[in-house]
């Protein structure tokens, strides 16, 4: 009786999975294997991918550059937050959240006042006398706003996982002759791995299929597959080869996750995706 | 006497503007199988950590093998510590674990392999090398702290409640085991805990701590036998504690009769305490007896009954092998070496009156030193 009971509170996400995410994603699928013009069975838009293989290579290439910025970036910071005092881990951890209660767009469009040819840092090196250079529509720009955008996604796991280290266990390591480098590289690090792997997830996955940024902060080239999968939907242009290229982001996605899922799996404590 | 590797001269912390040790001075030989006892709060475990060096004193020294070490860090000292609670590392196995302090030392790898395989079969965990740590069982993973720690051949190992979460049967086995292995070593074990038999049965010197300073340091046989004050009777084994006076060298007047006992050096009518083991007592007819008293509580104890007699409105606990009802009117008798004399101190007339004594006061003696911080 009990079982059947919590089947029936499941109900209401299970109509809504079906409706909103199942049902289109076979209507994706539809458009993926069928031809624009005349709607029949077809494999063309699969062939077509080749083209924008290269797109999506930029697309995985600047995700991942973004990813190991954020860690970089991201590491000490959850690593000092880590080491403050309960209070101050709260105060600081709401800080890292606090960009995000901002909208996604506003903050992108922010980096377009300031990187801009008349924006406020080219305004400035004008000023001293360095001369305007070439900020936005650069790769940089572009790796610049995934980075700025999705760094709190890769503080969050590492500061969960660095704050549940046991001090008892650095204390071992120094007690057993570790300075505190060695005490960094055999003790901390390992065990933070999953919060490592946790945190390239969540910032690899928004990144690798975001269109917004590289529209506001890069130039032609620096198209990625977010964005052509938007113009080819938007702009009536080919819905069926941006159906396609929406199922191969999210095999993608599926097979980035799965990976590092087992990567993370080996070590002590879970993976949050 | 071996030689004397470390001291600790006028150690005080202070953690808040609150004082957890208050001048402590101490010292620890060679090969010596030394134990800091005291109940939870009574700074033991601080002044281990204070000679881990994971802790600088406020003020005072620690000097090691005659170097002042205050400013050394963990990892530069000679010491390795069993940490409460093992403090495994997760991510390695059991071999790695007990490398870990050979490999941060560069030693080569056929002498790692043959020391940790060497140390897996003194902790009795030979095969079980590649085993994970969390799938060993608490008294394993106690052993492979033990062997962590001791494959580095340190100087001096510091053990912090080692088997506090172990059950009694393993605390049991654990302590020979340690015992056998620190002879077997040689080297110096400074080991913390709050179970006076523990403590009692396996250490050479045994330093008694309340209130972040020490009350006595001696063998286990004297600090049994010959406690400094109501305190440290009290918390070695059981007592009753007596308001007396010393009329004049082995003559002690308590319940207004005068005793003869062993103890000489007070002043004339000074104001004592006298301390009454429980298992000194010989019970005997209520004619024969120095004290006559009723029979007021029974309990069996496996070895024995405790009973509580009270004298006068005054409880005592006494422990006998016979069987006294309720009610029983006894006679006792105290010889000489029976009466322990003790100098009045700010523990007199806190300890040792079993009136409020009930069945659970061992269970509440028991739960009361489970953590320290």
């Amino acid at each position: 009786m009990r079982k059947n009971k919590s089947v029936l509170l499941s109900v209401p996400y299970i109509l809504w999975m079906v409706a909103f995410t199942l049902i289109p994603l076979c209507v994706v699928g539809y458009y993926a294997l069928t031809d624009p013009d005349t709607g029949a069975f077809t494999l063309d838009n699969i062939r077509d991918l080749e083209m924008y293989m290269p797109v999506l290579g930029q697309s995985v290439l600047y995700s991942l550059i973004s990813a190991a910025l954020c860690l970089l970036l991201g590491y000490p910071v959850a690593y000092y937050i880590a080491h403050r005092t309960p209070v101050m881990q709260k105060i600081l951890y709401m800080l890292v959240m606090l960009p995000m209660c901002m909208s996604f767009l506003l903050r992108t469009l922010a980096w377009v006042g300031l990187l801009q040819d008349t924006g406020i840092i080219n305004n400035f090196l004008d000023w001293i006398g360095v001369g305007r250079i070439q900020l936005i529509r650069t790769p940089g720009a572009v790796i610049l706003g995934m980075v700025y955008n999705y760094l709190p996604y890769m503080i969050l796991p590492l500061y969960a996982t660095l704050v549940k280290i046991d001090n008892r266990l650095i204390e071992a390591a120094e007690d057993l002759g570790c300075n505190s480098l060695q005490t960094f590289t055999k003790v901390i690090l390992p065990l933070s791995v999953p919060g490592i792997f946790s945190g390239i997830t969540m910032v690899f996955v928004p990144a690798v299929s975001t269109f917004y940024i590289s529209q506001k902060l890069g130039g032609t080239d620096t198209v990625l597959i977010g964005d052509l999968i938007e113009r080819l939907f938007k702009q009536g242009d080919n819905p069926n080869l941006g159906a396609v290229l929406s199922l191969v982001l999210m095999a993608l996605v599926l097979v980035c996750t799965g990976i590092m899922n087992r990567l993370g799996k080996d070590e002590e404590g879970g993976v949050i995706v | 006497m071996s030689k004397e590797l470390i001291r600790l001269r006028d150690l005080t912390m202070e953690f808040d503007g609150e004082r957890i040790l208050d001048g402590i001075n101490l010292y620890i030989n060679d090969h010596e199988f030394l134990t800091l006892l005291g109940p939870s709060g009574c700074g033991k475990t601080t002044t281990l950590r204070i000679i881990g060096g994971f802790l600088t004193p406020t003020e005072g020294t620690v000097v090691f093998d005659g170097e002042c070490i205050n400013d050394v860090p963990p990892y530069k000292r000679q010491i390795n510590t069993v940490f409460q609670r093992y403090a495994l590392f997760p991510h390695l196995n059991v071999f790695d674990n007990i490398a870990f302090g050979l490999r941060v030392a560069k030693m080569p790898k056929e002498e790692i392999e043959q020391r940790v395989n060497h140390m897996l079969e003194v902790v009795s965990l030979k095969g079980y090398g590649h085993r994970n740590v969390s799938s060993l069982s608490g008294g394993q993973q106690q052993r492979v702290a033990i062997a962590r720690a001791l494959v580095n051949e340190p100087k001096v190992l510091l053990l912090d409640e080692p088997l506090g979460a172990l059950d009694l049967r393993l605390r049991k086995d654990m302590q020979n085991e340690l015992k056998r292995i620190q002879q077997a070593t040689g080297i110096t074990f400074v080991y913390v805990t709050h179970d006076q038999e523990e403590a009692l049965s396996m250490s050479d010197t045994v330093v008694v701590m309340d209130k972040g300073r020490i009350q006595q340091i001696g063998k286990p046989e004297d600090i049994y036998n010959e406690p400094k004050n109501a305190f440290v009777a009290d918390f070695i084994g059981e007592s009753n504690i007596l308001d007396g006076i010393m009329l004049a060298d082995y003559k002690v007047k308590f319940f207004g009769r005068t005793f003869t006992c062993v103890d000489a050096g007070f002043e004339p009518n000074e104001p004592v305490d006298v301390v009454i083991r429980p298992e000194d007592i010989d019970i005997v007819e209520p004619d024969q007896g120095h004290l006559v008293g009723t029979v007021t509580g029974i309990t069996f104890k496996g070895l024995n009954y405790d009973i509580i007699v009270e004298f006068k409105g005054f409880k005592w606990l006494i422990q006998t092998t016979d069987f006294h009802p309720v009610g029983a009117v006894i006679g006792i008798r105290l010889n000489p070496e029976d009466i322990h004399i003790m100098h009045k101190s700010e523990y007199s007339g806190m300890f040792g009156d079993y009136s409020s004594y009930s069945a659970e006061y061992d269970e509440l003696t028991e739960d009361a030193g489970d953590e320290e911080e």
